[in-house]
């Protein structure tokens, strides 16, 4: 049977979703089946407008929207120096030769990882399907995904 | 049966393993593929998960310095 990990991606933060898509990589480079389940402030990361943009169903949402920003925009959670901080870290991981955020996300996609999106997340922000990439398999609920991670391990970040 | 390169010496993990999985993924069954990767964490893992997910390690050589070969046939 096939390993596999899950992981609950809750935190919109460039070096939270750093490591969200390091460990989905690298368990799906290795063989194991990977689930991402986006929600709330997680989501930021499917957009499929990656800067910042009015997404969302009232004013409310789509001020929301327009200050979470897609993931071109997301903030670190330590030292962001109002946005600052994820540039620096951009240009030291390339320097370094470590992958970037974006390049992890296309890593990601090219490897097979399943990504969903939660639906209770998205109504309450106002996105709906057609503002995720097109590589988000679904949109699911906590008990659809507690079925499609059972038997692996399962992380929350 | 084509013979394939790839150099991973100057990347980290995960993209050590993601690199090598994605060209395997391109190869035809039976090509070959020829790995140079550093000690540590990618010599002792990339043949590892290779033999794990059903590719043949045919060898490891060292190479010069903390360069090592790993060769993978499909």
């Amino acid at each position: 049977m096939q390993k596999k990990l899950s992981l609950i991606a809750f935190s919109g933060d460039f070096d939270k979703l750093t490591a969200v898509f390091t460990l989905a990589t690298g368990a799906a480079a290795v063989g194991y089946e990977v689930n991402i389940f986006f929600t709330f402030w997680g989501l930021d990361a499917i957009k499929q407008k990656r800067g910042r943009s009015f997404v969302g169903g009232n004013w409310l949402t789509r001020m929301f929207g327009f200050m979470m920003g897609g993931l071109s925009a997301a903030p670190n959670s330590r030292f962001n120096f109002c946005g600052l901080g994820p540039r620096i870290f951009r240009h030291l991981m390339r320097k370094t030769h470590v992958a970037t955020l974006e390049e992890l996300v296309d890593a990601a996609n090219a490897l097979g990882v399943n990504l969903y999106a939660c639906e209770m997340a998205m109504h309450v922000l106002g996105l709906e399907r057609k503002h995720f990439v097109h590589e988000v398999k679904d949109v699911l609920g906590v008990a659809t995904f507690l079925q499609i991670s059972e038997g692996g391990q399962t992380l929350f970040i | 049966m084509a013979t394939h390169t790839l150099d991973i010496t100057k990347d980290h993990c995960p993209m050590t393993f993601v690199k090598t999985k994605l060209k395997l993924a391109q190869m035809a069954q039976g090509d070959v593929l020829e790995v140079l990767l550093t000690d540590g964490e990618p010599l002792n893992n990339v043949p590892r998960s290779a033999a794990e997910q059903g590719y043949k390690v045919l060898g490891v050589e060292h190479v010069e310095g903390d360069v090592h070969k790993v060769t993978i046939q499909k």
